[in-house]
């Protein structure tokens, strides 16, 4: 077990590493990174500084190792529009994109879990397909186009909910919808999948010839075990999902990290999109980590071949 | 031994075309999304012909006009149009020019990139595979949008380099998978005669390992033309794919928002439409390739 979890320790640290060599390095491979630093306009003279600054005039692998050492230490530098630390005002904005997050979450699973139970119980029939059509249509439709049809619908035509901004529950509807689509879809497919398998095992058949009504069958035993994936797949995706959001974000002017990087492109304020890049695929290598350990805990098996 | 070894496939192939070719017609034969696919193809070849108007100028005077069918519409511009007074219908045609072109170079370098990566690391193995794979592992973590945004901050807009930011994001799928493909064929019979015989690694990763793993990178870039469409959609929408002022879907949509609140519903439903109905043909005609052609892949 122990071998085990410094194994996965190191990959992920592997992963780290790699990830910050990769933006370390695309980020001198396309240009002078000097001027991605500078404040927009800034002069020749300005240019100087924040290559002394910085050390753009060393070798790259001292480079690399300050940008590294920075970076541990939370200095992901200061955002040039807010003139605040980076790794602060990311934290400021951190909880908003949570609360966006679970509201999407909850409403995935709400919509994914039940049509994915009803689809993989009548397999093959018209729910079945229905649920596949919905599926489809889930991952083929942008999110962003999804929040825009319902602030037209909602928000010009009824005038049931506010279009933009946040602090009330109506907000926090139509965006939670507009991420939570295409992770519904995800949800449901891996539900559908999921209760198939579970439904064809043993135990499920024993649970039948018992003479156990098939409702109680379904909720109580089969329903169980089916779940483990599908929320081990919601905890992952909680944090994918934070790290998606800058359409939703955008379109709602929701005041998230999404929205931050957003607002980092538009104002060319460089250190604040390395910074949220850098700390979105921290949080996803090690949210895969802890669920890869849990694993390992809770079934045996998977410690010998990994 | 030899006679029936050489006869058999041929013999079998000659019995399963008819039936594989009945099947197609009867097993859920997807019609309408390759027809969709097709049409919005041609649409994109012969856009100049087609559209009515020049998809990047527009008369001010005009700006705003809804469909045709609708009140204040008039039939020199049968889907309205827009801020700026350019035709809809013109843009949406020229619109499906950029979709094709960047979906289908994406999902072809990046098909290229990542089945050659695939195959180099599952075949060659050690610390090849450790490189390329541990690179595809870190590459994963990022969220495929989120990367593509970064580097398209970085490079700057412009559709070339859309297309060189997406196949960088994208490759790594089939890299991971190909890769898995190939480590169980290269224990096959086949292969391990070919190294008896003397053929070169390379000799044998083309001619050998290649044309059994070439079916599930194709169902994979099937599967990827509609997110790698999505994508473009989505940089173009955030303002670091397609600058303006041509005529992309998602940039369409980004313009569409100026006039939502005052309810032009034609500027954000039709571009978001096409999007749709492209995406999801590609991904109706992906997943019939992929329980066609590889079962294996279903778990995807």
């Amino acid at each position: 077990m122990k071998k085990f979890i410094v194994k996965r320790l190191g990959l992920a640290l592997v992963s780290l590493f790699l990830l910050s060599l990769t933006i370390f390095l695309l980020m001198r491979i396309t240009g002078d990174p000097a001027v991605l630093l500078a404040e927009p306009g800034a002069s020749a003279a300005d240019l100087d500084a924040i290559r002394a600054q910085f050390g753009l005039d060393r070798p790259l692998w001292v480079q690399y190792m300050s940008f590294i050492t920075h970076l541990v230490r939370g200095d992901f530098g200061q955002s040039f529009y807010y003139r605040t630390d980076v790794f602060e005002l990311y934290l400021s904005r951190l909880p908003a994109s949570l609360l966006l997050a679970s509201a999407a979450m909850t409403f995935s699973l709400l919509i994914g879990i039940p049509t994915g139970i009803i689809a993989a119980v009548r397999v093959n029939q018209w729910w079945d397909s229905v649920g596949k059509i919905f599926a489809l249509l889930g991952l083929s439709m942008p999110s962003f186009w999804v929040g825009l049809i319902m602030i037209l619908f909602f928000s010009v035509y009824l005038g049931w909910l506010p279009s933009s901004g946040s602090g009330t529950v109506l907000h926090l509807v139509m965006p939670a919808i507009a991420l939570g689509w295409v992770f519904a879809a995800t949800h449901m497919r891996l539900t559908r999948s999921s209760m198939l398998d579970v439904l064809g095992s043993e135990y499920v058949k024993l649970a039948r010839l018992k003479g156990l009504p098939e409702a109680l069958v379904i909720a109580k035993h089969a329903l169980k075990n089916a779940l483990i994936p599908v929320l081990t797949l919601a905890g992952i995706n909680l944090v994918i999902m934070v790290n998606v959001s800058i359409v939703v974000e955008t379109v709602f002017a929701w005041p998230g990290v999404g929205r931050l990087l957003f607002e980092g492109i538009a104002f060319r304020d460089f250190p604040v999109v390395q910074a949220t890049v850098l700390l979105g695929g921290v949080m996803i290598v090690v949210v895969n980590l802890v669920v890869d350990i849990l694993y390992a805990v809770i079934d045996p098996r998977i410690r010998y071949e990994g | 031994m030899n006679g029936s070894a050489a006869n058999s496939p041929s013999a079998s192939a000659i019995l399963t075309l008819p039936r594989r070719l009945a099947a197609f017609r009867t097993e859920g034969f997807p019609l309408i999304p390759i027809s969709i696919l097709l049409t919005v193809m041609l649409v994109a070849i012969f856009a100049n012909t087609l559209a009515p108007h020049n998809p990047e100028v527009g008369v001010l005077g005009d700006r705003f006009r809804p469909p045709a069918w609708q009140a204040n519409g008039t039939l020199d511009h049968l889907l309205g149009t827009d801020h700026l007074g350019r035709d809809v219908l013109s843009r949406l045609i020229f619109g499906a020019r950029i979709s094709v072109i960047v979906g289908l170079t994406v999902i072809l370098v990046a098909g290229f990139v990542g089945t050659a990566l695939g195959i180099i690391s599952g075949y060659l193995g050690r610390w090849v595979d450790q490189i390329i794979m541990r690179l595809t592992d870190a590459w994963l973590a990022l969220p495929g949008v989120t990367f593509a945004i970064f580097l398209a901050a970085i490079v700057g807009p412009g559709v070339s380099n859309i297309i060189v930011i997406l196949a960088a994001v994208y490759w790594t799928r089939y890299a991971r998978i190909i890769r898995g493909e190939v480590l169980s064929v290269r224990e096959r019979d086949f292969v391990r005669l070919a190294v008896v015989a003397g053929c070169s690694k390379w000799t044998i990763m083309r001619r050998h390992i290649l044309p059994n793993v070439v079916n599930s990178a194709i169902v994979l870039a099937t599967l990827q033309l509609g997110q790698a469409i999505i994508a473009e959609a989505t940089l173009s929408f955030l303002g670091v794919g397609v600058p303006p002022p041509q005529p992309a879907w998602g940039l369409m949509l980004a313009d569409g928002k100026k006039g939502l609140m005052a309810g032009y519903w034609w500027l954000t439903v039709l571009p978001g439409s096409c999007i749709m109905l492209m995406v999801l043909s590609a991904n109706l005609l992906g997943d019939w390739l992929r329980v066609k052609f590889d079962p294996q892949l279903r778990q995807l």
